[in-house]
């Protein structure tokens, strides 16, 4: 199975993506930049972390608007699976791939730190190597995680059952509406999370609960189940 | 040459973290009754352009499509 991950000027998050694909398929991703406007084929696109243009205006607003996103979204239009993380998140709910917005986190701090997770459907491409209800640990380290849609939107998200990652045991270190850590497409196959599965995919991180995420997406047989 | 200023502020019902804190900050220096703060942004535009319709039609083009996140946000476009 086949990634790609798009570069912008200010992502910090990159390489750790980069080196989590290549450890888990076993296949360096593609690497594409904000001017391209043409992807190759590819099973996953995953826009990583970081701070895009400098967070300027909103995060992830001048991103959004680059060619390489209207890339993006026609692949995504035709069933590609596509994953942002952290500034990756807040980059598709600027593009409108995803409904609803980030904003700056309720204690108006930088939070770095572990939290639980608690995946809330196996029913999706992305947590299908997960157990419904399966709490885990990821690392978030973010500004502006702060989850919030109109009743309306929530409702259907709730309703549908897009809400695929929620903060568990009052871990939520953001403020978000609902302890919402993570949303999916009306189709499935966008994913936008805050946190950061790709620092935590073996036993040298801490551990590997992040693991089974890039499994479930590159469509990998389970070789190497998480440590418990 | 049209000049604008464009001004974006929160929704009602959306919170706005960093506006409860300058509240706060106002009221711990002693700035007795402030109710509330709501914190936004101002642009400042100027546009190449004479015809006042077309001008604003471009400049509220240009909040719905980056300047302004509608989810959240709310635009007012004022021609000088």
């Amino acid at each position: 199975m086949k990634s790609a991950v798009v570069l912008l000027p200010g992502l910090n998050r990159d390489r750790d993506m980069i080196a989590a694909l290549t450890k888990i398929s076993g296949k360096a991703p593609v690497t594409v930049w904000e001017t391209d406007t043409e992807i190759p084929d590819v099973d996953l696109i995953v826009i990583p972390g970081g701070f895009s243009y400098g967070d300027y205006l909103r995060c992830g607003a001048i991103a959004a608007r680059m060619p390489v996103m209207r890339a993006v979204a026609e692949k995504a239009a035709k069933g590609v699976q596509v994953m942002g993380v952290c500034n990756g998140f807040q980059i598709l709910l600027e593009t409108g791939l995803l409904p609803g917005a980030l904003m700056r986190n309720q204690s108006l701090k930088f939070v770095c730190r572990e939290v639980k997770l608690r995946v809330e459907t196996a029913n999706t491409s992305f947590t299908r190597q997960y157990q419904p209800g399966q709490v885990i640990r990821t690392p978030v380290a973010h500004h502006d995680g702060n989850y919030f849609a109109d009743p309306d939107t929530l409702a259907r998200l709730e309703g549908e059952g897009q809400v695929v990652f929620r903060y568990a045991e009052g871990t939520n270190p953001n403020g978000s509406i609902n302890d919402i850590a993570g949303i999916v497409s009306a189709k499935g196959n966008v994913l936008g999370l805050m946190p950061h599965p790709e620092n935590l995919i073996e036993d040298a991180h801490g551990g590997s609960d992040g693991r089974a995420l890039f499994v479930g997406a590159l469509g990998l047989p389970d070789t190497q189940p998480a440590h418990a | 040459m049209i000049k604008a200023r464009i001004t974006v502020t929160l929704k009602n019902g959306v919170l706005d973290p960093q506006g409860k804190a300058i509240e706060h900050a106002l009221t711990a220096m002693e700035f007795g009754g402030v109710g509330s703060v709501r914190q936004g942004k101002v642009f400042d535009v100027e546009l190449a352009e004479s015809d006042r319709a077309k001008a604003e039609a471009d400049l509220k083009a240009m909040c719905d499509k980056l300047l302004a996140n509608t989810v959240i946000e709310n635009y007012q476009v004022e021609i000088a």
